[in-house]
């Protein structure tokens, strides 16, 4: 059904609190890298696809117009998608069904963001991203539903912070082995619990920083994938699914839209095991909890029980499913949409040996990547494998 | 490197891709070698001008048409009521109220008054304010769950009237109201919700 | 397996000046439900995958999909949006139904302008913050600029740019769900405040409050549901430059690119000879024009020569715009390009009243983002799915 679609190429900027380049520069960088990875050129792609967040951070209306040269698309055939934070890996899945369709033979897909423009604070604009009329005349803070959730999730589970805490020691500990990683640091989980209250249960070290940068993928049908590369990384499996705008109305103990991506991406993937069929994972970790929540939502575990896999061990790079070797979104940045492409392009590192310091010895074979954005509310999913 | 014109049999349309010949990792490229571009900047350079800047405030204004359902919300709000819509084939009592159920894709039954009271489903003491400010006393968010709508039915709002200390996950709170000449039709028609002792 | 895909559903709310009565999620859920009804599907059991075409700053919110699932029915579905006009949408749902893993897909795209205060200031927003912003023109200008050029190297005349005006509001008159239809003449151009000359406000498609949702289908799944699908035999999308500096203002070649994908596609090789009617972009006078010779829709006489001698109208050769176009129905921003492929799926249902087209049986739906931009989007349907004629 369709056609194969394989990762051929990859590229990006590093992550950094503010660049001096602006976002169609960032774009450029990450682009030329890919197709240097290749060993392509920009005449032999045939369509571009790109993800960015907000517009709001840039300040630029139709910011995917904006961004299009840098991204390689002038005079191709050109579209940008969004689904708030889960663009990223949402991008992948775009790229995929470009190709898939048999329309289109390459895909170069670029995911970019420029956070720094907006003044005083990025977190600023995400007022924005709240019900003009029931919501945003309070005043409300991202933080609030990071914290809203957090708070639920615990007191569902009963779980602690002191196990939490240890996923954000986990992932700025990996950072260290990420060239391009923005606030890698050797953390402890003495340091996490004494840093700053922002809006309780987070803290501040809990949280992944506002960031630059731009990540991009090279895509392409099988046949050209084998003349390109001997190690083709094939996207095996999408799903995406978007919930109910009304958060209010949901529990936020469980992501079930994650569940659903995963279920439509698994599906596609023939994947009945997840928690082992799956060998290395990299999902959304903008706040240390949030790993746990997706680890759960797709289903590499049960409800309320990534925290023990966390103590275990089960996730470091060297247990038995690794969980965000690169360092995830708490060690290497948040530049929203870069990041979530940032975790393909470590899985399609890690699954042709790659990676560098961050390689996992075990030789995966298979990875998921998954990104969540919006209200608490979009799950993106993608199953690759080698 | 040489370029062939390769027909593409896997595409429907019968286009021609040019491709290069079969390669594992370009020779001359290395990701343990590779340079990462971005270059990073901080306060001071900004500041001291060691970069150019432009600089723009947008004239972004808009003003929102409410609708029905939200504008019979506003309504009772601004009457110190919280109405609340139901939907007849699935049974749920719904808020903030709209004109369609989203799980059974039909318009809504009918209006429903709901009580000022409810129950906390998660709350945060949040000590930064939306544009980044620090404050001492912590503004307290809320999911609140309204009695008389479907379990689970929840507004968010905010807290007051309480020792952050004791706020918990389960807790009854009632709305605190503005007096009936302030109120204009607004969520901000309820100041903040305070446990019921 | 087959190739074929279908438009089976259409639905839309009238398009208005001002909809105070609604809240956008009211218009959405509107249009949703006629083109649900249209199609005969349950959009909670029917559907797999949901496109939404949206832009946060027209809409005053952030990542403003959070906001499209529940009035469409797409709640807890696979819902994405697009960055892009409404036909950005189709060929995305188009891509998606043709990798064989989805059989039905739905497209939305809606606008309420009316709810923006500023916006010639949200528009400026649009503009390249580094190099154009900071001289604080009103983004019209780039039209006034382009309108300019054209007509100095065409030798298409202003009384041109106005006819397609007269023409495409004359024809919206007969259209029940435009927004702009008006009787004009040649004299009212002459007392028309200038915008950014040569640009007058008549020049200028104002806009408009409206949604407008369209159901489409694999083959095997439109036979299924609908007698008479109406099929998308070509789509081609393509970006020209979105800086000011590197434009060609007079060929915008990204139109001829998007049309040369979508024709290859369809098998078209004589788009005069071969398709019935167009719809495509009006939002300033003068693009019709630009856009008709882009297209390779002009005879050899000239795009100008084309309205000056009737070719265009309504009964004449090669009738463009029938609905009565952006200027007639109004300019819907994200929509614009969602509400011409309703109007001219009418047309070849023959549904047209009395706009209708004799023997309709393809038609060319062209869509451009507007400004600062240089993104356009071609499709042709059809109603047999071959390649018709005339």
């Amino acid at each position: 059904m369709g056609n194969r679609v394989a990762i051929v190429g990859a590229g990006m900027t590093k992550f950094v609190r503010r660049a001096q380049e602006t976002g169609k520069e960032l774009s450029y960088h990450a682009a030329k890298m890919a197709l240097e990875s290749c060993g392509m050129t920009l005449d032999q792609i045939d369509a571009v696809v790109l993800g960015t967040a907000p517009d709001t951070f840039d300040g630029v209306h139709m910011k995917g117009e904006y961004l299009s040269d840098g991204a390689g698309a002038w005079g191709k055939p050109y579209m940008r998608s969004y689904v708030g934070g889960g663009t990223g890996v949402f991008s992948v899945a775009q790229g995929w069904y470009h190709i898939a369709s048999g329309l289109i033979d390459t895909c170069l897909v670029v995911c970019e963001e420029k956070m720094s423009s907006y003044q005083p604070h990025a977190q600023a604009a995400f007022l924005t991203i709240f019900d003009h009329t029931t919501e945003r005349p309070l005043k409300p803070n991202l933080l609030w539903i990071f914290a809203l959730e957090m708070n639920r999730y615990m007191n569902t589970y009963g779980l602690r912070k002191e196990d939490i805490a240890l996923v954000a020691v986990k992932n700025k500990n990996n950072a260290l082995d990420h060239p391009c990683a923005q606030i890698a640091k050797a953390v402890t989980v003495k340091d996490i619990l004494n840093s700053e209250v922002l809006a309780w249960p987070v803290q501040r070290l809990d949280v992944s920083p506002v960031s630059d940068g731009a990540v991009a993928l090279i895509l392409t049908n099988e046949t050209i994938a084998h003349r390109v590369t001997n190690k083709p990384v094939w996207v095996e499996g999408v799903g995406w699914a978007l919930d109910t705008s009304y958060w209010t109305n949901r529990d936020l103990c469980y992501p079930r839209y994650v569940e659903e991506a995963a279920r439509m991406a698994y599906k596609m993937a023939g994947i009945t095991d997840p928690r082992h069929q799956i060998h290395v994972a990299e999902p959304y970790d903008p706040f240390d909890y949030k790993e746990l929540h997706h680890m759960e939502g797709l289903m590499l575990c049960g409800k309320g029980e990534a925290p023990q896999l966390t103590v275990d061990g089960v996730t470091q790079r060297d247990g038995e499913l690794p969980t965000c070797p690169s360092g995830g979104l708490l060690g290497v940045g948040n530049p929203i949409a870069a990041a979530g492409l940032m975790k393909v392009a470590e899985l399609f590192w890690q699954l042709r040996g790659e990676a560098g310091k961050r390689q996992i010895a075990r030789k995966p074979k298979r990875g998921v990547a998954q990104a969540w954005g919006d209200l608490m509310q979009v799950g993106t999913v993608v199953v690759v494998g080698i | 490197m040489k370029k062939s014109n390769i027909k593409n049999q896997s595409s429907s349309e019968g286009r021609e891709v040019r491709i290069e010949h079969k390669k594992s990792l370009s020779p001359h490229y290395s990701l343990l070698t590779t340079k990462f571009q971005g270059v990073g900047l901080s306060d001071d350079d900004i500041k001291k001008g060691k970069v150019c800047t432009t600089h723009w405030i947008g004239d972004t204004k808009y003003a929102w048409d409410q609708g029905i359902a939200i504008g019979k919300y506003l309504e009772g709000l601004k009457h110190g009521k919280i109405l609340g819509v139901e939907c007849h084939k699935c049974g749920r009592k719904m808020v903030p109220p709209r004109m369609f159920c989203e799980w059974c894709f039909k318009t809504i039954d009918g209006w429903v008054e709901l009580f000022d009271t409810g129950v906390v489903n998660t709350f945060s003491l949040c000590y930064v304010t939306w544009d980044v400010k620090r404050v001492k006393e912590p503004q307290i968010p809320a999911v609140i769950e309204i009695d008389g709508a479907s379990k689970g039915m929840g507004i968010m709002h905010l807290l007051g009237e309480v020792n952050p200390k004791k706020v918990y996950i389960g807790m009854k709170v009632k709305a605190v109201w503005k007096s009936e000449k302030e109120r204009e039709g607004a969520i901000t028609d309820i100041l903040y919700w305070k446990p019921i002792k | 397996m087959s190739d074929r895909v279908a438009i089976i559903g259409i639905g839309a709310t009238q398009f208005r000046s001002i909809s105070p009565d609604l809240s956008y999620k009211e218009l959405m859920f509107e249009a949703a439900v006629k083109a649900y009804e249209d199609a005969g599907i349950n959009p909670r059991k029917d559907v797999d995958t949901f496109v939404t075409c949206a832009e946060d700053y027209i809409e005053g919110t952030s990542i403003f999909d959070e906001y499209v699932p529940d009035q469409i029915g797409a709640a807890l579905k696979p819902v994405h949006t697009i960055g892009g006009d409404g036909l950005h949408g189709l060929a995305t749902a188009f891509l998606q139904i043709r990798t064989g893993r989805f059989e039905v897909a739905v497209i939305e795209a809606h606008c309420k302008p009316s709810n923006m205060l500023t916006p010639d200031g949200i528009e400026a927003c649009g503009q390249d913050p580094i190099y154009n912003r900071p001289l604080e023109l009103n983004t019209h200008f780039i039209a006034g600029l382009e309108m300019n050029r054209f007509c100095y190297e065409t030798g298409i005349t202003y009384d041109h740019c106005a006819k397609v005006v007269i023409k495409n509001r004359k024809n919206a008159l007969n259209n029940p769900i435009a927004g702009r239809a008006a009787k004009l003449t040649l004299d009212d151009f002459k007392y028309a405040d200038g915008i950014a000359c040569p640009l007058t406000d008549l020049d200028v498609a104002q806009p408009v409050d409206g949604a407008v949702v369209i159901v489409i289908a694999s083959e095997a799944k439109a036979q299924a549901l609908k007698k008479n699908p109406i099929w998308i035999t070509g789509i081609g999308w393509c970006n020209g430059t979105p800086s000011l500096e590197s434009r060609d203002w007079v060929r915008p070649e990204y139109v001829t690119k998007a049309a040369e994908m979508a024709y290859q596609m369809a098998k078209i090789t004589d788009p005069r000879k071969e398709i019935c009617f167009a719809e495509i972009d009006d939002r300033y006078s003068y693009k019709e024009l630009q856009h008709m010779m882009a297209l390779k829709l002009c005879c050899e006489c000239g795009a100008g020569q084309c309205i000056e001698r009737g070719i265009t109208d309504i009964r004449g050769e090669f009738p463009v715009n029938p609905s009565g176009g952006a200027l007639g129905m109004g300019y819907l921003y994200e929509a614009t390009g969602l509400a011409r492929l309703y109007c001219a799926v009418e047309q070849l249902r023959g549904d047209a009243g009395k706009n209708q087209i004799k023997n309709a049986k393809t038609a060319l739906i062209q869509a451009w983002r507007g400004l600062p931009t240089t993104s356009a989007v071609v499709t042709i349907l059809s109603v047999s799915g071959g390649n018709d004629g005339k």
